[in-house]
């Protein structure tokens, strides 16, 4: 219980940061002539910012079966290294039906803040998972509902709170190893890069290029700044 | 309509599946010293990549996200936590739109 109730507090954050951006779904949907309880539901099966995005440029249109689906596969093939990598790190007690379970929640923010612990068991991550949950769908249904009640400026401001929490996982970490922050710059460098060349903004998604800088940051981290042997997620230290 | 229930099987059962699978599919220790250090660089790389340039244009104003994010980087550098930093540079990017407001 003690670890559940640590889980769902870890979660406010992530689910604050959630209702704003799952706000701004909940617009976009209605824009696009969703009913809200469409959008509702394709964020309480889905939960996924950029490949909800993405799934609605496709659905406006009929039969584009095999174009959901590979845009899907390539907007979110950076959950299964996320999968891969948190299977490294949770406890005994997390046995096959959890996973099967509680892998439905395996979001960006989640699996950054669960990874951010030495180890993970199935009671924290299950309360971490409930209030993004709730944040990701209650946003929707509001932004659907009340999408242009708040004033901009306001509206405006909250989206930056998922990129704060961002910053308040990176930076701690990097602070403390030259390796995370080379990785870092180099991720962030290189999507600078497919942001501001024309030919790659207009021909790669944003899902796509995610994905291609992060596996090419990590890549050349460990070839670069490979982790220590006897202990896997320590790497060198400053 | 029938379209919509089509698209969604799809939409979430390719997401559910693709995050569930090796998930549930990996239940040894993986050993390889690369592959380890993949795994541990991959959630920073993920994170930094959707950072920027992205979060400087969350505001729709590149000021007053840059000061959001600024004030923020600051508070997660004294490893301040994830809401009290998240709180603290929507607070700053709403003052700087302020700001802005009163000097137009």
């Amino acid at each position: 219980m003690k670890l559940f109730l640590r889980g769902l507090r870890s979660g406010i954050p992530i689910g604050l940061g959630y209702l704003s951006v799952s706000f701004s779904f909940g617009i976009m949907a209605i824009s696009m002539g969703f009913t809200w309880w469409q959008a509702v539901i394709i964020s309480m099966t889905t939960v996924t910012s950029a490949g909800q995005l993405a799934a609605l440029d496709i659905m406006i249109n009929p039969g584009q079966y095999a174009a959901m689906l590979i845009s899907q596969l390539t907007v979110n093939v950076r959950y299964s290294f996320m999968s891969i990598s948190l299977s490294q790190k949770v406890t005994e007690k997390f046995t096959g039906i959890k996973r099967w379970l509680l892998g439905f929640f395996m979001t960006d923010e989640i699996f950054a803040v669960a990874a951010a612990e030495d180890e993970v068991d199935p009671k924290f991550f299950a309360g971490l998972s409930v209030i993004p949950y709730i944040g990701w769908a209650l946003g929707t249904l509001l932004g659907a509902l009340v999408g242009n009640v708040l004033p901009a400026m306001v509206m405006s401001a909250l989206c930056l709170a998922i990129y704060g929490m961002f910053l308040a996982i990176v930076a701690p970490v990097a602070r403390k190893s030259w390796a995370v922050l080379a990785v870092v710059g180099i991720a962030g460098a290189l999507h600078c890069v497919f942001y501001f060349v024309p030919w790659l903004s207009e021909n790669v998604s944003s899902g796509i290029s995610i994905s291609v800088c992060a596996i090419a940051a990590a890549v050349l981290g460990a070839l670069l700044f490979p982790v220590r042997e006897e202990n896997g997620d320590k790497e060198v230290t400053k | 309509m029938k379209d919509f229930w089509i698209y969604l099987l799809i939409l979430a059962g390719s997401t559910y599946l693709i995050r569930a699978i090796p998930f549930a599919a990996l239940r040894k220790k993986i050993n390889n010293r690369f592959v380890k250090s993949f795994l541990y660089y991959i959630p920073y790389a993920v994170l930094s990549a959707m950072t920027l340039p992205a979060a400087f244009y969350a505001t729709g104003n590149v000021i007053s996200g840059a000061v959001g994010l600024v004030v923020g980087g600051i508070f997660a550098y004294m490893g301040k936590g994830l809401t009290l930093v998240a709180v603290v540079s929507c607070a700053a990017a709403f003052l700087a739109e302020c700001v802005m407001m009163l000097v137009k």
